[in-house]
């Protein structure tokens, strides 16, 4: 297996994920015959391949830097599970 | 013939010869609803109110002698991932169940000026992750052609509208089959453009190098009209291509004498079903006696598609996932102390199994020591994968195969993950290579159930896709069998 429940807590906070203990022994084993299948791309050799980040060949599209209208930010804090004089509101942050 | 049950073109056709008005078009469709829906599930959220008053729109424009658009009129359902200004917009997500977008995606945009009807949001494995809509975060969507069977996926509730009747045309997306497979498993004909040659600006983000938005339709002559209209360039999206977009019906009804078309044999091996391949065998002799030629191909990397496809997109999923965290949009956890628990909380109670799956896994693919062997090795072979293609298309017009490995599946099936992937190796690696793929019925199997012909293209060879499509649904009857629901 090369994902343990170790493994999965590491991984989970990184995501910012909450995983119960159930949930950490099944996705270590899920995901270890994920990566198991993954090993297949090893029987090819890519020593002098360049990867593929993206299928198209369009690189650096600029445009002009001009001020233009963004959203209304009452139409965007509408959905705000939280929200205080137009700002966004979160738990606190610092003890 | 009931309105519901015919296509785009001809009921524009009866629209301008004022045979019927759209009123009464959108009035079949929910009345269909109203009789199906429940057993098929097909939707999110339906936008009746909104629907009617934007048909008597259209009718006002006809009665005052006004030229209409080919898709004025016309009801068409959306994908709950595309973003319409006040609707919800869910990704069939808890975390954004009540999330109500600010504005529209370009797409929506363009079917707006268009004087289209949004009949509503359609059902869909969540964030678009999965092959069977059984992921949904709400409710699981039938196969109109048997209830007991899946839809297919992700883009499930697209597909199934078209092939109830619940929708003339439909939109959906495309990361990994996600148009095509539920096209094949439903009946109805799906295509995933070229990369960047329909605007992703408010599509919501699954893995953004392999997103790409397409139409569902019960002919190709439908599709190649809705792609008319949803093609061209986006400078809200900077991968977007800049080029001519061309009329794509225009093409439709040239001969097809003289094409070549390649036979990938990777794609007929021991996994794929004897059935299916008998049909799609028969649908490559069919378009020989229409005069085109064929020929057997390798694509040697084709095996190797798969497992690249699981390492690249979850990745690029984990890291455009990391913005559902309760803060601007969606659920918040209320139970949480600081900021990092909300985060947590929010996230577990939102997102559901196959998309922290996928997000773990793309965490662990991009994370410090592993990056090399995993990532970036799937990237290499990616490379590989779409040179395969680049090689083909120096000498052959189009690809074909089948879309699916198999019919549709019983829904609860396939229960474990790497299984459900396995549904999608037919599909994959087009997306890898960013080219188009089409597919369209071509025969029923012993259960009665559609199976799926995929046509695939280089880069922007759309137009041959739709020709060589066009010409196999002239000479034949398969797009005309409807699910007996």
């Amino acid at each position: 297996m090369k994902i343990n429940k170790e493994t999965v807590e590491k991984v989970a906070h990184l995501a910012r994920l909450e995983v119960s203990e159930d949930e950490k022994e099944l996705f270590a084993h899920q995901l270890s015959d994920i990566l198991d299948h993954a090993e297949k791309l090893n029987e090819l050799d890519t020593e002098d391949i360049a990867p593929t980040a993206h299928a198209l060949p369009i690189q650096n599209v600029f445009r002009k830097d001009e001020v233009r209208a963004s959203l209304d930010r009452e139409a965007v804090l509408a959905n705000a599970p939280q929200k205080d004089e137009g700002m966004f509101k979160v738990p606190q942050i610092v003890d | 013939m009931e309105l519901y049950q015919l296509t785009a073109h001809q009921l524009h056709e009866k629209l301008v010869n004022k045979e019927v008005t759209a009123r009464e078009i959108t009035e079949s469709i929910y009345n269909r609803i109203e009789a199906v829906e429940k057993d098929v599930k097909a939707y999110i959220t339906l936008t009746k109110e909104d629907a009617l008053k934007q048909a008597d729109k259209v009718d006002e424009k006809i009665a005052n002698g006004e030229e209409i658009a080919p898709l004025a009129g016309i009801p068409i359902a959306i994908k709950d991932n595309m973003s319409t200004e006040g609707v919800k917009t869910t990704c069939a997500s808890q975390i954004l169940h009540n999330y109500k977008p600010p504005y529209d995606a370009t797409v929506i945009k363009k079917l707006v000026a268009e004087d289209y009807i949004m009949v509503g949001k359609t059902n869909m494995d969540e964030f678009a992750m999965g092959s069977s809509t059984e992921n949904s975060g709400f409710s699981k969507t039938a196969n109109p052609w048997d209830l007991t069977r899946v839809p297919g996926g992700s883009s499930g509730g697209s597909a199934a509208a078209v092939a109830a009747g619940e929708a003339i045309i439909s939109l959906g997306s495309d990361t990994g089959g996600s148009i095509r497979q539920p096209a094949a498993f439903c009946g109805v004909v799906g295509l995933k453009p070229t990369y960047g040659l329909v605007s992703r600006y408010g599509l919501v983000a699954f893995a953004s190098s392999l997103d790409q938005i397409g139409p569902f339709s019960k002919d190709i002559t439908d599709c190649a009209i809705a792609l008319n209209y949803i093609a061209g360039h986006d400078e809200f999206d900077s991968t977007s291509a800049n080029r001519e977009v061309p009329d794509y019906t225009a093409s439709l009804n040239q001969d097809i004498a003289g094409m070549k078309i390649g036979v990938p044999s990777e794609y007929f091996g021991d996994g794929i079903d004897q059935e299916v391949k008998d049909a799609v065998w028969a649908a490559i002799k069919k378009l020989e006696e229409l005069g085109a030629e064929y020929e057997e191909v390798s694509l040697p990397h084709t095996d190797y598609a798969l497992s690249a496809y699981y390492l690249i997109a979850p990745a690029e999923a984990s890291s455009n996932l990391a913005r559902y965290d309760g803060v601007r949009y969606g659920l918040r956890s209320e139970e949480a102390k600081g900021l990092v628990e909300m985060y947590k909380n929010t996230r577990q109670e939102g997102f559901g199994d196959e998309v922290k799956r996928r997000i773990m896994l793309g965490t662990y693919a991009l994370s410090s020591g592993y990056y090399d062997a995993y990532y970036k090795k799937a990237q290499k072979v990616r490379t590989l994968v779409k040179q395969d293609f680049d090689k083909a298309f120096e000498k052959y017009d189009v690809l074909i195969s089948p879309t699916t490995p198999t019919t549709s599946f019983k829904a609860g099936a396939k229960k474990d993950p790497l299984e459900m992937y396995l549904s999608d190796i037919c599909t994959i690696p087009i997306n890898l290579a960013g080219i188009p793929a089409l597919s369209m019925p071509c025969g029923l199997d012993s259960n009665g159930l559609p199976i799926g012909l995929q046509i695939m293209g280089n880069h922007f060879g759309e137009e041959k896709i739709l020709q060589v499509a066009h010409a196999f649904e002239q000479a034949t009857d398969f797009h005309k069998k409807q699910a007996s629901l």
